[in-house]
């Protein structure tokens, strides 16, 4: 993985992937899909009735990482928490899932395909700033979903790049290393 | 030529048109942006200067601001405004409160 680059005469953000490093950033993406279409707290619904219902959760979600996607809008005020969470959660569940349902789009339009066989495959993945804003938001959801499950905390690099190879939160402590370049240059090549 | 305005009457109109005044009372709720150790430095950057238009020196400001005090308020304005601040910053990610301005 190189990370984004700017092409400077498009104005699009580029980068090459193997088809590993895509099918993992593909599965990511589903995950946080599920997470936060299939709340399991959330009473099964007609789809009518839900898609005509502006009427959201008031609690917030009890898994921490969901929780962290659909944070409280007020601190010290509970009931108006609950009454913004009520109107705007929805809405924002439905972006969250679309941005990582982009991200999935992209990269099978790009080459992705269904079921990986090729060892050997690379494909290009090129977005325009509309594209590239989505696949911002969603990739942070990811790293927001993974640090909150791997208990990232402020300043707490040296604890976890000294972990033993043994750790079995290395591997997932890995993806998200690999996901903080990967967002940070796509930010650096939006900005650029 | 003697001065046609009392020193009283220009007391009281600069009472009543004090902008500040004015700004105050339209304007009392704020976004509230908070620390968080997963968002990028770079991505809070990018999300002040996207969503607010702010340029790059104030947006970096806030960030740092956010970063070492644990957090900043990024707008201010009506109630409704700042759901809409406070619901785009979570569609970014980025950890967001509103609250009456104090």
């Amino acid at each position: 993985m190189h990370g984004f680059e700017r092409h400077r005469r498009s104005g699009r953000v580029i980068t090459t992937m193997t088809g590993w490093e895509a099918d993992l950033l593909r599965s990511l993406h589903r995950q946080v899909i599920e997470l936060i279409g299939h709340d399991p707290a959330a009473p099964e619904r007609d789809p009518l009735e839900a898609l005509l219902d502006f009427d959201g959760p008031t609690e917030e979600p009890d898994d921490p990482a969901l929780a962290r996607l659909l944070p409280s809008a007020h601190r010290s005020d509970p009931e108006a928490a609950a009454e913004f969470r009520r109107y705007t959660e929805p809405a924002l569940r439905d972006s969250k899932a679309r941005a990582a349902a982009d991200v999935i789009e992209t990269l099978e339009a790009a080459g992705l395909p269904p079921l990986l066989t090729d060892d050997d495959l690379v494909i290009d993945v090129e977005l325009d700033p509309a594209q590239a804003q989505v696949w911002l938001r969603a990739l942070n959801d990811v790293r927001l979903a993974l640090g909150t499950r791997l208990g990232i905390e402020q300043d707490d690099d040296d604890l976890w790049d000294a972990l033993p190879d043994d750790d079995p939160r290395l591997p997932a402590y890995d993806v998200y290393q690999w996901l903080s370049v990967l967002q940070g240059s796509l930010v650096d090549a939006v900005m650029s | 030529m003697p001065s046609t305005a009392s020193p009283e009457v220009d007391e009281g109109l600069e009472t009543t048109l004090d902008p500040d005044a004015i700004v105050l009372t339209s304007r009392p709720w704020v976004t509230l942006v908070w620390n968080d150790p997963v968002n990028l430095f770079s991505y809070v950057i990018y999300v002040f200067q996207q969503h607010f238009g702010y340029d790059r020196k104030l947006a970096e400001k806030l960030t740092h601001q956010v970063h070492e005090e644990g957090r900043a308020v990024v707008s201010s304005g009506t109630r409704e405004a700042m759901e809409r601040d406070v619901q785009a910053m979570h569609e970014y990610g980025l950890w967001a409160t509103l609250a009456r301005d104090e």
